[in-house]
């Protein structure tokens, strides 16, 4: 438990700076909201007015004060184009973004680590080959190539699920999942090449143990020995999980734009494209958080994997 | 051992068990559960819309998208038909004095917003007000002495120092700030922000509870609208709509848009991207809809070397070749112009060909020979470059290479759309953060006469970007505005050009056309007008 305490504690100056630089950054690249919302006809005159009343003219020590102050006080602030609050923005984005994350990553676990562990216990082989040509493939073509070709295979020549567009898990699981099909297999795949050679390497190594070449010795099946082996190599292969949902929370933004997909990724895009300040502020903020929480959470499963690690 | 494994295992797996056919259980009964909005199913139109909605106030912007907004949720008190005549729209009859200083105008009766509260004359009076003070008609108006006074809650008034040849087009203008009807609480607030209240008496309502910035907007039928007996005619007419709901969707990657509609999620595309419309044209389920025109311009700073010369400027507009400016934006041929010889949109009642003869052909030789005798030093021209929009990322290409083919000093400067809209701002000299010249695109409503289009209509101390400044094009368009003869009008609008071309005022590019996609199932998408989306004439 101090072990967590002290490590959330650790989070609060790395928040600070990230909160810091993100402020910093989005406030020093070019380009005017004010001028963007005040449109062609806008004169000089308007634009500044418009820059008064969002606050923009104030020196830029005041607004990272007067941000830091209501995000201390659980006020997000609100979109300085649509005027909705940030939180509700967030709230209408983060189940696309959640369901996608935890749907491909489920995809991703169920279909990697057999792949893999089958990869290293059959290495050399033509499924060892076979299992890494796949992976190469996966890895190395690019998203919004593969989502178009799922989209013609399974969506326009098939038809079995939508081209476009998220259904909430309130208006029925069966829609839902038709939903989230097509962008989760597109997503898991880089992921399953990912996952799947991790496993298939340190499964590898472990394999190569002599407690393993014991177990065999003792007449053990070969599903246990893989099991075995499997826990012993967990680590390196839940850091890879770890790191790879954090990334899908935060990087998504191409699946969301091929598939239309209302996420948290499109919405960061939309906001910096326009300059929206308060928008892109707290959710790079809040990803960053998000990071730091999921990296809390695999430091801890290690200990679930070997209970040898003390904090 | 194994007997008492064999023994123990059911018994192990149990809860397993118990616990999958309890999810089971539920995701059929939650799959199989219908959607509580699904037992009375909205006749619904999914359109796809030409870009996000970021602002809900069509009073403040001139964003197309929230123009459309507008057309949506508000109602104007008069409305252009497809041929261009004002039509009255809230309007139920007006009069005008011999002299033409003196009109009266009467509201329909039983008008309301879609809270129930009646529209009064009040409303209009306010919302006038509210509009004059953005609109360039509405400052032309004010500039002849226009004062609004409300008669009585179905009455108003309009009296005029000056004559003033265009009141109804004023108030029917469609585009680029056309005259809402706002409440009047709404219409007094300040116009320095955008308005983010929504309340009109028009078609349809705004589900703001449905609003998904980035992604989806939703309307549903006003219950409180009050139609013309008029068919619909472009914006005016019964704008009563044959749909329950209309969703816009913004899909930001056009090939998922193209591909939704032949799978037919969508039932319309309002902007088809260039390089689809020949694909599209070819599926039989999906109909191909001409808009209406578009031109390109090149806006350049008359405030600092070298375009601070008209004949530099002249000189460059010497080297443009329309057709090929065109070419590069990857309309299909019949979706172009090869030549357009005015500055007000050809095919417009507008159109004339006064002031472009020496223009009509493109010569880069006589171009540089006239850059020559302009006394260009060789100044760095400072060239805009928008890369995230396709076909302003051709223009600005193209333009570069004009400047070059004729010598002058070009450096582009590479950015996205809204940095552009934010460097054009500044009014330093180009080698010290400012700017030389940048590509747009205007719809025609934005161009088709000397008071709507926007670098045409705005006089001296301007603060256009670009600055712009000629005497005698402001006294011809002053001029042209108070004609109310005719034929005195139309040789007023041949001297306005010739004057405009002689400045080099902005240089065109073409024109070319935009296209719409619809599903055949869609009835109606041929009297979808000019790029505003008057969905009131749609049905399926």
């Amino acid at each position: 438990m101090n072990y967590v305490i002290r490590r959330l504690l650790a989070t609060l100056p790395v928040m600070t700076v990230v909160a810091i630089v993100v402020f910093l950054l989005i406030h020093l690249s070019p380009g005017d909201p004010a001028a963007l919302i005040a449109g062609d006809l806008a004169t000089e005159e308007d634009i500044r007015k418009l820059r008064t009343a969002l606050g923009l003219d104030q020196p830029l020590l005041s607004q990272f004060l007067l941000w830091l102050g209501r995000l201390l006080s659980g006020d997000l602030g609100t979109s300085i184009f649509t005027h909705v609050p940030v939180t509700k923005l967030l709230g209408q984005r983060i189940e696309p973004t959640i369901s996608i994350a935890a749907f491909t990553m489920l995809l991703t676990l169920l279909i990697a680590i057999p792949l893999g562990t089958i990869a290293a216990w059959r290495a050399g082989t033509w499924i060892d080959r076979g299992v890494m040509i796949f992976a190469v493939l996966a890895f190395s073509v690019p998203a919004f190539l593969v989502g178009y070709l799922l989209i013609y295979g399974f969506a326009v020549k098939l038809g079995w699920f939508p081209v476009q567009g998220y259904v909430p898990l309130a208006k029925g699981v069966g829609p839902w999942l038709q939903s989230l099909a097509l962008p989760c297999m597109n997503l898991a795949l880089v992921y399953i090449a990912l996952i799947t050679r991790m496993t298939r390497a340190t499964v590898l190594e472990v394999l190569q143990e002599d407690y393993i070449r014991t177990a065999r010795a003792k007449g053990l099946g070969v599903f246990a020995v893989l099991m075995h082996a499997l826990r012993n190599a967990a680590i390196p292969i839940a850091t890879t999980v770890g790191v790879g949902i954090a990334l899908l929370i935060s990087g998504v933004v191409v699946t969301e734009t091929v598939f239309a997909i209302p996420g948290v990724g499109r919405l960061v895009v939309d906001s910096v494209q326009r300059h929206d300040y308060p928008v892109i502020q707290s959710v790079l903020l809040i990803s960053a958080a998000v990071y730091v929480l999921i990296n809390l959470l695999i430091d801890l499963s290690y200990r679930f994997f070997d209970p040898r690690i003390r904090y | 051992m194994s007997a008492r494994l064999a023994a123990r295992q059911p018994t192990r797996r149990r809860p397993l068990l118990a616990l999958t056919l309890a999810v089971a259980a539920t995701l059929t009964a939650w799959s199989a559960s219908p959607p509580a909005h699904a037992q009375a199913a909205p006749k619904t139109l999914r359109l796809v819309a030409q870009a996000d909605l970021k602002i809900l106030d069509p009073t403040f912007t001139t964003a197309y998208i929230t123009r459309n907004f507008g057309y949506m949720v508000y109602d104007t008190l008069f409305g252009q038909d497809a041929k261009g005549v004002p039509q009255p729209q809230m309007v139920d009859s007006y009069t005008k004095s011999a002299d033409g200083l003196t009109w009266d105008f009467t509201l329909r009766k039983g008008l309301k917003f879609s809270d129930g509260t009646p529209v009064t004359a009040a409303d209009a009076v306010a919302s006038i007000e509210r509009w004059s003070k953005r609109d360039s008609y509405g400052a032309a108006l004010r500039n002849a002495g226009a004062a609004w006074t409300v008669v009585d809650d179905a009455r108003f008034k309009l009296t005029l120092k000056d004559s003033f040849g265009l009141v109804l087009q004023a108030l029917a203008k469609p585009s680029s700030f056309p005259l809402f009807v706002l409440p009047q609480r709404l219409a007094n607030m300040p116009n320095t922000a955008p308005l983010t209240e929504v309340l009109g008496s028009g078609p349809f309502i705004f589900k703001r509870d449905e609003w998904l910035p980035g992604s989806r907007i939703v309307f549903e039928r006003n219950p409180q609208y009050v139609g013309r007996s008029e068919p619909p005619s472009g914006v005016a007419g019964n704008k009563q709509p044959k749909f329950d709901r209309v969703e816009w969707l913004y899909l930001p990657d056009a090939n998922n848009a193209v591909t939704a509609l032949e799978k037919g999620e969508v039932d319309m595309i309002e902007l088809v991207p260039p390089d689809f419309i020949e694909p599209l044209r070819k599926r039989p389920e999906v109909a191909v809809y001409k808009s209406s025109p578009n031109q390109g311009q090149l806006v350049l700073n008359h405030l600092h070397p070298p375009f601070d010369n008209p004949k530099v400027r002249r000189a460059l507009l010497k080297a443009i070749s329309q057709e090929r400016f065109m070419a590069a934006t990857g309309f299909p041929a019949d979706l172009r112009m090869p030549y357009c010889a005015t500055y007000f949109i050809c095919g417009s009642p507008n159109e004339t060909t006064a002031g472009s003869e020496p223009f009509q052909k493109p010569d880069v030789a006589a171009a540089k020979k006239l850059l020559a005798e302009s006394g260009y030093k060789g100044e760095k021209v400072v060239l805009l470059v928008s890369t995230d929009v396709t076909y302003l990322n051709a223009l600005s290409l193209m333009t570069l290479q004009a400047m070059k083919s004729i010598g002058l000093n070009v450096e582009p400067v590479s950015m996205d759309w809204s940095s552009v809209g934010s460097r054009r701002a500044k009014r330093d000299a180009p080698e010290a953060g400012g700017w030389s010249a940048y590509a747009t695109v205007a719809n025609e409503f934005s161009v088709n006469s000397p008071i709507t289009g926007t670098y045409l209509s705005a006089p001296c101390g301007n603060t256009l970007p670009g600055w712009p400044c000629d005497k005698k094009l402001d006294e011809l368009r002053t001029a042209w505005l108070r004609e109310t003869d005719p034929a005195k009008e139309r040789a007023l609008l041949d001297d306005f050009q010739r004057q405009a071309f002689e400045s080099a005022r902005y240089l065109v590019l073409g024109q070319y056309y935009p296209a719409s996609a619809a599903v055949k199932s869609l009835k109606g998408g041929d009297k979808i007008w000019a790029g505003i989306t008057n969905l009131w004439v749609l049905d399926k």
